[in-house]
């Protein structure tokens, strides 16, 4: 499999695999929440809003003259169910706002999913094989009378069809007052974070019943409250640092070696407002929706409403990079507002060598933008594209009136196909791309 | 700055926007969403700020008028034949920067000397001190000013000009004609006199110059039929009160306030404090506009910070 390297001028995206239904009434419970590739890319996992998580295995196929891949299910389970908060009569919704796989230490494979209120950790293991030849028990489970047995034999293990479970092992409940938006596995390998709106824990991956709180920004009073946590990330290399982004555009950076409570940022990424650009929505636009470090640990890429930035961690006043992901709709705001457009939260990516990032966008479309060639292209997820190996065609959409062929205008553009949630597997120019009940997997073109 | 140029909204469509959010956001599953409602209090604040910034706008190129009609008043009263010409001049001069509204003191400052005390004294008076036709002019206008509030941010500016209002100066006035976006109203100003063209949902306000004892008893008739769903000191029907001039659309955001407000109680101690000035004004009338523009920068800002 080529690697990951090329921009995205190089790579000639093609469809390889669409899931889910094909029934444009779209399901609530079907929702795709939450997309994310193993750290090995053999396993992809979906959250959706009733609650269940999908995992998708990668399988080689190594018949076919290219080595193209097919995900296929590997398993599926019901990680959270709907509960009811009685004592301030609240309904907890079911929706899986993240998934994180842990690095893999053993057969099997663990991951963390997580609601609104409570984390949990789950143990996906294979069962291959299975033991015969009990004494005392049939195939069948019934008890054998031990006064017909006459010989003794040893059980062996023979194989079996391959079966997939999925056990929680850990709850983590009761921490979190406001609702989880991130969660996020430290580098040590035991530790990991979860954010809310107002407060940020620190949980070791065994102990369930205990938490440290390490950020809040809770006002004493709430109506002094301005900003919120929209998201947090531990850094992918040195375990005692980790930003959070707010509601108001910035981001901080934290050491935990610094104090206990991080209250106080190490570094504070802030750029200055454009006061040409101020709205009655500036606010809104410029809420971060997600934070990602590179995989190499010396940037970070922010997404606002619209607009991808990436800022090197070793300056605080301005980012290196900033994207426009769909400008055109600046002067849609007060529509985007009305309709409720203007609160999606967007997440971004980066591919394994940190030289492209890929955001979603409206009308189904996404975007990916080239670091080092300074190029940018927009591809749609539909199913007209969808025939196997098709070549993705880049759109374009029309910001004024002049609407030139296979060009898109902004007034066409289908707000409630929103692409949200996207993924890059971490070392191959594999992509999964959900849209709102159905996730696409598209690979660059094997010559 | 705000650029409110940038879609044909108004501020106070944003505004009842954000309350309706804010009202369905308690019952949306999953419970109340701090983040979202948080954004939304912002686009209110923002909306609010525009809003206000308009009125005090409005209420300061009223207060000019009102000085500068009630100088020429005086003046007119003193020595009508002699004055008339320099109170022309002084519109003119007014009129003369394209209908820009000079400050009164600006107007005034070419009085000659003896008239200056008469002027400085006017500036001290109500509004009723003036002429009857007038006073119901003025009036008028703040009513019909009022609607003009609410206008669009991005509509066009609202054109007042002196001279425009004025009775004496009928020769050069233009026709200034004004739609009230929320009633549909539309409103000529034409010669000094009010018309209104065509009515929507507020008929008892058209009226035409030529019937000006007519329009002060609708008027007042438009507003005893308020008046009367005041006293019961709710939110609700306050906020209908003061916001007559809205379309009735709007009147789902008056419950939704009600509910914010018993919801946040002391957060929204402000808007209680208003029934009493909203009750003052009533009988002051011509200052109903101020008051209720100066007694509600308080309140909403306790609102906005209220989550």
């Amino acid at each position: 499999m080529a690697g990951a390297g090329g921009g995205s001028n190089d790579v000639q995206w093609c469809f390889s695999q669409v899931k889910g239904a094909i029934d444009d009434d779209v399901a609530e419970a079907d929702i795709i929440s939450t997309v994310e590739f193993n750290h090995s890319g053999e396993l992809l996992a979906t959250g959706d809003k009733g609650g269940r998580v999908v995992i998708f295995q990668q399988e080689i196929e190594k018949s076919q003259p290219q080595c193209r891949s097919e995900y296929n299910v590997y398993s599926t389970f019901q990680s959270h169910e709907p509960e009811f908060d009685y004592l301030k009569s609240l309904e907890i919704e079911e929706k899986i706002n993240k998934i994180r796989w842990l690095p893999q230490k053993n057969a099997a494979q663990f991951l963390l999913s997580t609601n609104d209120k409570t984390i949990k950790l789950w143990k996906i293991s294979e069962r291959d094989k299975r033991p015969e030849g009990y004494n005392l028990k049939e195939e069948d489970g019934r008890y054998i009378d031990p006064n017909t047995v006459t010989a003794l034999r040893v059980p062996v293990f023979r194989p079996m069809d391959l079966m997939v479970e999925a056990s929680p092992r850990r709850v983590f409940a009761n921490a979190h007052t406001y609702h989880i938006n991130s969660i996020s596995i430290n580098s040590d390998h035991e530790t990991y974070l979860s954010a809310d709106d107002l407060r940020i824990n620190l949980w070791h991956q065994e102990i369930t019943d205990r938490s440290f709180n390490i950020v809040d920004i809770k006002p004493a009073n709430m109506e002094e409250l301005t900003e919120v946590i929209t998201a947090a990330e531990f850094h992918p290399h040195q375990c005692n640092t980790f930003v959070y982004s707010s509601s108001k555009g910035t981001i901080r950076l934290c050491d935990m070696r610094a104090s206990a409570l991080c209250d106080t940022h190490s570094k504070l990424f802030e750029e200055p407002e454009d006061p040409s650009n101020r709205s009655f929505f500036s606010e809104i636009i410029s809420s971060i929706s997600d934070v990602k470090f590179s995989h190499n640990g010396r940037y970070m890429m922010i997404r606002d409403y619209l607009s991808v930035k990436i800022w090197d961690l070793n300056m605080e006043n301005r980012p290196v990079e900033t994207y426009q992901v769909h400008e055109y709709l600046r002067s849609k705001l007060c529509s985007l507002y009305e309709n409720d457009c203007i609160f999606d939260k967007f997440e971004c990516c980066w591919n394994g060598n940190d030289s492209v990032v890929m955001t979603g966008s409206y009308n189904n479309f996404f975007r990916m933008f080239d670091r080092g060639q300074r190029r940018d292209v927009t591809l749609e997820a539909s199913r007209e594209g969808s025939k196997p190996q098709q070549v993705l065609k880049p759109r374009k959409v029309c910001a004024d009136g002049k609407r030139k062929k296979d060009e898109i205008s902004v007034d066409s553009l289908d707000f409630n196909k929103k692409i949200l949630h996207t993924a890059w597997h971490p070392q191959d120019n594999i992509i999964a791309v959900a849209t709102t009940n159905n996730l696409y997997i598209f690979q660059d073109k094997v010559n | 700055m705000i650029n409110t140029m940038e879609c044909a909204v108004d501020a106070q469509s944003l505004i009842s926007i954000s309350l309706r959010k804010i009202h369905n956001s308690r019952t949306q599953r999953g419970g109340i969403k701090l983040h979202k409602n948080l954004l939304v209090s912002y686009v209110l604040r923002n909306a609010r700020q525009v809003y206000m910034n308009e009125k005090y706008a409005e209420i300061y190129r009223m207060q000019q008028y009102e000085e500068v009609m009630t100088v020429c008043n005086e003046i007119q009263e003193l020595n009508p034949l002699d004055l008339a010409e320099d109170c022309e001049e002084q519109r003119g001069d007014c009129c003369g920067n394209g209908g820009v509204s000079e400050p009164a003191s600006l107007c005034c400052a070419q009085l000659p000397v003896s008239q200056l005390v008469a002027v400085q004294s006017a500036h001290m008076q109500t509004p009723s001190a003036c002429s009857a036709p007038l006073s119901l002019q003025r009036d008028e206008v703040c009513k019909e000013t009022e609607p003009s509030f609410y206008q669009s941010c991005c509509a066009e500016a609202y054109p007042v000009s002196n001279c425009e209002f004025s009775p004496v100066n009928n020769l050069h006035c233009n026709k200034t004609t004004v739609l009230d976006l929320d009633t549909h109203v539309v409103t000529t100003v034409e010669n000094g006199y009010l018309h209104q063209d065509c009515c929507a949902s507020l008929q008892q306000c058209c009226q035409g110059a030529q019937y000006s004892g007519k329009k002060r008893k609708v008027d007042f008739e438009y507003y005893i039929s308020d008046i009367e769903e005041v006293p019961d000191f709710t939110p609700c029907k306050r906020a209908k009160f003061e916001d007559c001039s809205y379309a009735n659309s709007e009147h789902l955001d008056t419950s939704n306030i009600s509910n914010l407000i018993s919801i946040f109680g002391s957060g929204f101690s402000g808007l209680v404090s208003r029934q009493a000035d909203l009750e003052q004004a009533l009988a002051l009338n011509g200052q109903f506009c101020s008051k209720q523009a100066l007694s509600s920068l308080g309140a909403w800002t306790r609102a906005i910070v209220a989550f």
